[in-house]
């Protein structure tokens, strides 16, 4: 609308009239002056299933941390359903409906599979609201629900420390999925886990990724292949490339990375 | 899909989460009977008062194992808190005993002794309010917790904690200390406020005045427990754990973790602040030496002995090294010291879950071997947290 | 305030008074060192270190007096074998201290605290018991004693240059063994990634030991250089555990330019306070602005940006 005033190349580059859900733009944050992320822009429509590849130390998790507010961006933006995320706080962020899975599995060891589900529940949050949260028929029948879709209706009463390692990943999952969140953010979910975790795990994510935005980390490329909408290539802290599986797949620029040398 | 996970759902969750579990009541009906039947027909009337004493301690360790063991915030300056509400009270009590007939012979009448034996002559402003009763039980609680607020909501909100914590609280201990003694001529130095008379008219130093103010201290005591109770059962006593283990992922479930840090922190200062109070009511004096490092970090062991998760075992190990330290320092003064600093040691090396876990490790598993239904809560597990920088 | 004095006079009073300010400062920095070293790099709060300085001062003290009695001749350099005694004596036990203690609870830093707060009061029974409860003093060698007029207003005493100078020495040694030995990268290896430095052969586990001895070792030098211008009782370490945390704390724990940065603020803000006010008050402003600096910026003087 300011196409008068705005130089063309400005409007080009911010799509600014689509609805996304996610934008992203010339994110950039920076460690004793060593550039982690460099210039960052990508975008996340409603519903789309985005996966960050790029070798070790392309800066996937730090674009995660800076998303849902770990590390602060040094500049740029990110806006999410229009909302400045980089001048929120962690839980302002989370219950903006971001939520984030840990590269490894972060659950609370010391509570129960249900307690560690009810923490999660996005009710009685405030200092009052915990103290007077009671645990009626609705959080109970979420509890359950979740826990028959994370494998875990067993194990509702064991403390979480006693969880093999992939069940802890799925608990994790659980708990995010309790939040209802619109933007899903996942680091590597099948990472270190048995051949058959890694099949139910697919099976799980693909049942919980409807009706949301979802962002994956991951080296496993036969699971990238399976759920991916598009693909954004990291690189030294840049996008090196971006668009369907085929297409990245048979960019020379990310050839070269992977394969070159 | 709803349907059968309903019917699931009220199968195994009867009544997951009572108020307190069947050995709790027991506890709580065991220290009942202790402290408001068995003592009180056991001992004389010095020894009560002594016992007394010591409970007004174990509001400070109930205060730990909420604010230490549960949200891994370790104080050093509980004395603080203590010494706050034991001030308060203890200034309610002087201007009553400094009335202008009491006080006729002094330079400027009316205001308490030792004011004039340091040439002040009017009652300064913050000694005001403390004319008033209602005034003075506010304030009790009141500045301890305004006084935990201002120190930790600036250093939870910058993520302050562990260890770096601990010694600022500390110093902050350290600081009051000197503070005090060296304004004598507003807070009695360092002999403290003493020569307390009557509360409202009512002579506090007399045989039965202490046994009534035995009852109502351990009536506070069991309040307080009570509480503590409640919040350790709800979900923020809940979240305080988790976040004792995982600060960011509390974070990242939605929760504002510098609040609940907070909470705990005053909830804490409030209990020793009641404790401090009653020890004034029932001793008759208030001194700096509670205030300082040293007994701000010996309440610590008194809630590390108990059990560090438990709030009936506070109170036990406040009793039991209490009783300990009365005994040996009467007869073996020089052995007292090592006993003390090998309690620390070994508390924190032999049994880190203090009475607590040896209950809950051979006492209980005999107990309960046959009803399974009653099986006593898992054995909470030490924090590893490490500290937040 | 100023009315009584002339320029002169306020100069001469100022001067005096930055004097007395390096004199604890110079204390400061001895203790803090230690402290540094074993918070700073270890990560472990040690609430028994002012129990190794006041080991480091009975050491001198018993030195004294032995030399008094044996060897009187060699009595104006007793100084300088007690001081290396103390240190051997401090780091001897402080390596003890962490075979026993402390290497079992590293990942407790809470725990730690409590534990070595434990050892302190042991301690303190134990010199209470063999030493006696009063306070005692050393005897200066005759060398030390007086003062030199530097002008007509103005003295600087020789006992207090001295534990300046021991300051110097003792500051730039282990600057150059942190900063400059092999053993130093070590340390600062083993603090920054331990199962990395493991892996490329160091003892990680040695490493701690004489860290954690050298920490202590310095505060026996402390003590020893404390015993020239104060007396020493058993619970004289616990009076200055506080002001040397606040100190570490306050130089952003990691680095040793920064503790010695904040020593020098806080003794020279309190020397001068003291001059305006009562002591204690002086305490007291100057504890309360550090930790207040310290709440709003609790990493402390000097620190680097570094990812979580």
């Amino acid at each position: 609308m300011n196409a008068g005033i705005l130089p063309s190349s400005l409007i080009g580059a911010a799509p600014d009239e689509k609805n996304f859900l996610l934008s992203v733009e010339a994110l950039t944050v920076s460690f004793d002056g060593f550039k982690a992320v460099n210039d960052v822009s990508f975008y996340v429509d409603p519903d789309e299933i985005r996966v960050i590849i790029g070798p070790n130390g392309a800066g996937k998790t730090t674009v995660l941390d800076l998303i849902c507010g770990r590390t602060k961006a040094s500049g740029g933006s990110i806006k999410y359903k229009g909302q400045e995320l980089t001048k929120l706080s962690e839980s302002a962020i989370v219950q903006a409906g971001v939520g984030r899975k840990f590269q490894t599995p972060s659950i609370y060891d010391d509570l129960t599979v249900f307690e560690n589900l009810e923490i999660s529940f996005p009710r009685g949050r405030s200092v009052f609201g915990a103290l007077t949260f009671k645990r009626d028929a609705e959080v109970r029948d979420r509890i359950h629900e979740i826990a028959q879709t994370i494998f875990l209706k067993d194990q509702l009463d064991e403390r979480a420390e006693f969880l093999s390692h992939g069940q802890k990943q799925w608990l994790e999952i659980g708990m995010l999925l309790i939040q209802d969140p619109e933007l899903l953010m996942l680091d590597e979910p099948v990472a270190g886990m048995s051949v058959g975790e890694r099949i139910k795990t697919a099976e799980l994510l693909n049942q919980i990724i409807k009706g949301r935005s979802v962002l994956v980390i991951e080296h496993d490329m036969k699971f990238v292949e399976d759920i991916a909408h598009r693909v954004t290539v990291l690189h030294q802290g840049k996008v090196l490339s971006e668009g369907s599986m085929d297409r990245v797949k048979n960019d020379p620029k990310v050839i070269e990375v992977y394969l070159g040398h | 899909m709803t349907s059968p996970v309903q019917s699931l759902s009220k199968a195994v969750t009867v009544n997951d989460n009572p108020f307190m579990k069947p050995v709790e009541w027991l506890s709580l009906a065991l220290l009942a009977g202790v402290i408001l039947v068995v003592l009180p027909f056991a001992l004389d009337g010095f020894r009560l008062n002594l016992v007394g004493k010591y409970l007004t301690y174990a509001f400070v360790a109930l205060g730990l194992v909420i604010c230490w063991g549960y949200a891994g915030i370790l104080s050093l300056g509980q004395g603080v808190f203590f010494g706050l509400g034991g001030y308060c009270m203890a200034m309610y009590l002087k201007l009553e005993a400094s009335s202008i007939e009491n006080t006729k012979i002094q330079s400027t009448p009316g205001i308490p002794d030792f004011m004039d034996w340091n040439q002040i002559t009017s009652l300064p402003w913050f000694w005001q309010p403390f004319h008033s009763f209602p005034a003075t039980v506010l304030l009790v609680v009141a500045v301890p917790v305004a006084f935990a607020f201002l120190i930790s909501f600036a250093m939870f909100k910058r993520r302050v904690g562990g260890t770096y914590f601990a010694i600022i609280t500390q110093a902050i201990a350290a600081i009051l200390t000197i503070l005090i003694v060296g304004q004598q001529g507003y807070t009695g130095g360092i002999n403290g406020i003493t020569d307390l008379r009557t509360l409202h008219g009512w002579d506090i130093r007399t045989d039965s005045a202490k046994f009534i103010l035995y009852f109502v201290n351990g009536g506070l005591l069991i309040a307080c427990i009570l509480m503590a109770q409640y919040v350790k059962k709800s979900k923020l006593g809940r979240i305080l754990v988790a976040m004792r283990e995982k600060e960011d992922r509390v974070r990242f479930s939605g929760y504002s973790v510098a609040g609940f840090k907070v909470f705990a922190f005053c909830l804490a200062a409030v209990f020793a602040a009641i404790g401090g109070a009653m020890f004034t009511l029932q001793v008759g004096f208030m001194s700096p030496s509670f205030v300082g490092i040293v007994p701000s970090i010996e309440m610590v062991i008194y809630a590390a002995v108990g059990g560090r998760m438990s709030l009936f075992g506070a109170v036990w190990g406040t009793l039991l090294v209490n009783w300990a330290k009365t005994s040996f320092s009467e007869s073996f003064p020089d052995l007292w010291l090592f006993g003390l600093g090998g309690l620390f040691i070994a508390v924190v090396l032999a049994f880190p879950n203090g009475l607590a876990g040896l209950w809950r490790e051979h006492v209980e598993p005999r107990l309960f071997r046959k009803a399974k239904g009653l099986a006593p809560m898992p054995a909470p597990v030490l924090p590893q947290s490490a500290p937040a920088e | 305030m100023f009315g009584d004095y002339s320029i002169a006079d306020l100069s001469s009073i100022f001067v005096m008074q930055g004097f007395a300010g390096l004199i604890l400062f110079s204390v400061y920095v001895l203790m803090a060192l230690g402290l540094a070293i074993i918070f700073g790099q270890m990560g472990v709060i040690n609430m028994a270190h002012g129990e190794f300085m006041i080991l480091g001062a009975y050491v001198t003290y018993l030195c004294s007096t032995f030399f008094q009695a044996h060897l009187p001749t060699l009595f104006p350099a007793y100084f300088f074998v007690a001081m290396a005694l103390a240190f051997l004596a401090s780091g001897a036990l402080g390596m003890l201290v962490e075979w026993a203690l402390i290497r079992h609870l590293y990942k407790r830093p809470l725990d730690t605290l409590l534990a070595t707060w434990g050892l302190s009061l042991i301690l303190q029974q134990a010199y209470r018991s063999i030493i006696g409860p009063r306070e005692v003093g050393v005897e200066l060698p005759s060398w030390m004693m007086g003062s030199i007029p530097v002008t007509s207003t103005i003295d600087v005493q020789i006992n207090g240059l001295f534990v300046m100078a021991v300051t110097v020495v003792i500051t730039v040694a282990v600057a150059l063994l942190i900063y400059r030995s092999r053993f130093g990268a070590q340390v600062r290896a083993v603090m920054q990634n331990r199962s990395m430095a493991g892996a490329v052969g160091i003892d990680t586990e040695k490493v701690d030991r004489y860290t954690f001895g050298l920490g202590c070792g310095i505060a026996g030098i402390a003590g020893s250089a404390f015993t020239m211008i104060g007396s020493t009782g058993p619970t004289s370490g616990q009076l200055y555990i506080v002001d040397t945390f606040l100190i570490v704390v306050f130089g952003g724990a990691a680095s040793l330019l920064g503790t010695i940065a904040s020593a020098f603020s806080i003794s020279q803000t309190q020397s001068t306070l003291e001059f305006f006010l009562s002591g204690s008050m002086a305490k007291v402003l100057t504890l309360l602005a550090v930790v207040a600096i310290l709440m709003l910026r609790p990493q402390g003087l000097f620190t680097l940006k570094v990812r979580r």
